[in-house]
């Protein structure tokens, strides 16, 4: 079905719903690239239009990757809660973003609602949105998840601890989270990038990680981040494992390209779920999503990148993750080329996730040929934080020396929590001040250097085995 | 009184014993919350030669007369600049349409092509290329090799047009790896067998992390041969090539963590 707009002395014309998004979508490059995007500004704004007055139910009849050929649309379809989506069913797209704006929609009525929107609603109108719109829509939603800490609590901000090394030296590894553990880092998950993916590798690491874990008793939990194959052959052998990563995409041509599908998923989450190796909860999923991944893998469909990537979290909350985060600027600047669109793109990945009801996180980051820097970080942190992120990544100073991008520093974390008054997980809060790292007002200052904590923390015989 | 002595070592530097295990940034101190102002100013030194390197030009004409009396040809991809190169990674994988006649009139019967990309560190090329290449030399005196192409905003995949358009057996592309911000000049390898446009990544083999404090030119050069010689007799490369069995691959190359 074709869509039209008429805008001035012009009649736009687009030829059905996924060129409709596509030409809706703010610019960016990984939509010029696929040759989706809008080829001015003005047609952007008749795509708007178009997209405003288009009725949020046109989305539950027409299907922007066929049902017949993909999982991921089977998924969306087929979980659809009509009960839930009929407070808005009357709505269109602009008249959505109008009420998900008003104080009708309460943090109680977004949660209801949650199960009853698809992606391709969720993506459609985060394009009629500002990015203040954005965070503000984002801030009312509430996501809370656990395993041995509570994450996406109100006035909460939860940090994973990236200790990443080129070689996956133990001593290394170790040094980068003891860094880490004395700025507060590591309250979502302490979670590496393997630099091998091999099972013996993976298990020797997630036994470091739990023995670090016991020895401090720190109330938190680790990840390696392996594929997921890897990680059911490590339970197999009895691995101490606490959550199981994959990262995910919108298509199931996509996930094909990173070696899964929904049925080795929940084969993985069955698994991982039965260990039961939770505290004070059982989410046991941890998923990592980016906009452009589809596209890389050339299983796009046409569909432009941001839905696509709203399409993989219906992917993650099939499976209650404890942990949602989209890696932003990692991909680089052929998808997102510059600040401005990787600070947007990270402000609509939170917000859109949330609305599905996803445990949000984001790797505030980039790579050395976008055009961003560290100031550009600092922005998008401070307007996450704002937005209520659940948790942000932390490398030491960062500088990932693994995977040679730029995320946040430890640093970064414990000024934006001060800054805002924003906690750590309660667990992990209430474990740094019985290690002496809190002050009386519950601020994370400098420690000396005759902390007990640095002393504990950093005698490290019999890590290094 | 203990005063006298001078404090042991951790006191001084609780991170003392840790660093030599990482090159990770820890124990950089705080400023208040913030970075110390030497931190801070390390870092952006770091990012700032991070970004001079992909931004910068490659002198190819000094490379030129490097390689000489060995015979190169200069060539130019499809995107027209830096800006439009990080864009459009495919125009940095085809050969701008009018270079291609100076190319085909080269055709001939080659055992290896080399081509030098800029790919997206020109630091990396400027430093490596030439002695890399010499050291490749040294150990191949019976290979029918082409002209060197030089191409400017250039990709590896356009070493399958380059490669086809010569008619040669193999092509390695030797390219500037995306800059980290402690190596902005990392020399990447990426060996194709029968070259020709369309040719996926997986059939490539790739020996990264060539630099000063990586794989030195001889243990790239050496590693090069080895698949070479492999992909000539087994006629393919890529996936199929067990590089297990290859001596002194970087720990990138293991780890398919090549950055173009």
């Amino acid at each position: 079905m074709a869509y039209h707009h008429d805008l001035g002395v012009r009649r736009h014309r687009f030829d059905d719903l996924k060129t409709l998004l596509a030409c809706a979508s703010p610019r960016r490059s990984g939509d010029e690239l696929a040759g989706l995007a809008a080829d001015s500004d003005e047609r952007r704004m008749a795509a708007r239009y178009a997209l405003a007055e288009l009725p949020l139910r046109s989305f539950l009849s027409e299907a922007l990757i066929p049902y017949e050929d993909d999982e991921v649309t089977r998924l969306i379809v087929d979980r659809h809660d009509a009960a839930a989506f009929a407070p808005v069913a009357h709505l269109t797209v602009g008249g959505f973003r109008d009420w998900l704006l008003s104080y009708a929609a309460t943090s109680e009525a977004l949660a209801a609602l949650a199960p009853g929107l698809t992606p391709e609603m969720v993506a459609a109108v985060s394009k009629l949105m500002r990015n203040q719109d954005l965070i503000a829509v984002a801030a009312k939603c509430r996501v809370v998840t656990a395993f041995r800490s509570t994450l996406g609590l109100p006035g909460r901000l939860a940090c994973r601890l990236q200790p990443n090394h080129p070689t996956d030296d133990p001593l290394g590894i170790a040094a980068s989270t003891l860094d880490g553990l004395l700025f507060g880092a590591g309250d979502a998950v302490i979670g590496l990038n393997p630099a091998t993916d091999s099972v013996p590798d993976c298990i020797r690491l997630l036994e470091m990680f739990d023995a670090l874990r016991q020895r401090f008793e720190i109330p938190t939990q680790s990840c390696v981040l392996a594929h997921v194959t890897t990680s059911l052959r490590a339970m197999e052998r009895g691995a101490p494992l606490d959550l199981v990563f994959q990262s995910i995409a919108g298509s199931e041509g996509a996930n094909r390209g990173f070696g899964i599908d929904l049925a080795l998923l929940r084969e993985a989450h069955a698994a991982a779920r039965s260990l039961k190796r939770g505290t004070v909860g059982g989410h046991c999923m941890y998923f990592e999503t980016g906009q452009g991944s589809a596209l890389s893998a050339n299983a796009h469909h046409g569909v432009d990148q941001q839905t696509l990537e709203v399409r993989a979290y219906a992917v993650a909350r099939e499976f209650q993750p404890l942990l949602v985060n989209t890696v932003v600027g990692f991909i680089g600047p052929e998808y997102l080329y510059d600040a401005k669109q990787i600070i947007r793109a990270g402000l609509e990945d939170h917000c859109c996730g949330k609305l599905l009801g996803l445990p949000m996180g984001v790797d505030v980051c980039y790579t050395n040929h976008a055009e961003a820097d560290q100031d550009d970080m600092d922005t998008l942190l401070v307007l996450l934080a704002t937005a209520g992120v659940n948790f942000v990544i932390a490398v030491p100073g960062a500088d990932d020396v693994m995977l040679s991008y730029q995320s946040l520093s430890y640093h970064d974390v414990v000024a934006t929590r001060h800054l805002m008054n924003l906690k750590p997980a309660p667990e992990f809060e209430a474990w740094l001040a019985r290690m002496g790292l809190l002050d009386a007002q519950g601020r994370l200052p400098p420690p000396g250097a005759d902390s007990r904590a640095l002393r504990q923390l950093l005698a490290l015989e019999g890590l290094s085995r | 009184m203990s005063a006298l002595k001078p404090p042991p070592a951790d006191l001084v530097d609780p991170y003392a014993g840790l660093r030599v295990a990482t090159r990770a940034r820890i124990g950089l101190g705080r400023s208040g919350d913030a970075l110390p102002t030497t931190a801070l100013l390390d870092f952006q030194t770091a990012h700032g030669r991070a970004r001079d390197a992909v931004h910068g030009v490659v002198d190819y004409e000094r490379i030129a007369g490097l390689l000489q009396p060995l015979p190169s040809l200069r060539l130019r991809s499809r995107a027209p600049d830096r800006a439009s190169y990080l864009r459009r990674p495919d125009w940095g994988r085809r050969l701008h349409a009018e270079d291609l006649p100076a190319l085909s009139a080269l055709h001939g019967d080659y055992d290896l092509a080399l081509v030098v990309a800029d790919g997206l560190s020109a630091a990396a090329v400027n430093a490596h290329a030439a002695p890399l290449i010499a050291a490749l030399l040294e150990r191949i005196p019976n290979w029918k090799l082409a002209p060197v192409v030089l191409a400017q905003q250039a990709r590896v995949a356009l070493g399958d047009e380059v490669g086809e358009a010569l008619g040669a057996r193999l092509v390695a592309v030797l390219v500037g790896e995306r800059p980290g911000l402690s190596i902005a000049d990392s020399l990447g390898i990426y060996l194709t067998w029968a070259p020709r446009l369309g040719r996926a990544d997986s059939e490539r083999n790739c020996i990264s992390n060539i630099h000063a404090d990586g794989l030195s030119y001889a243990q790239a050069a050496d590693t090069l041969v080895w698949l070479m010689a492999e992909a000539r007799q087994r006629r393919l490369t890529g996936v199929e090539l067990k590089v297990d069995a290859a001596p002194a691959l970087g720990e990138a190359a293991r780890n398919d963590l090549c950055l173009e």
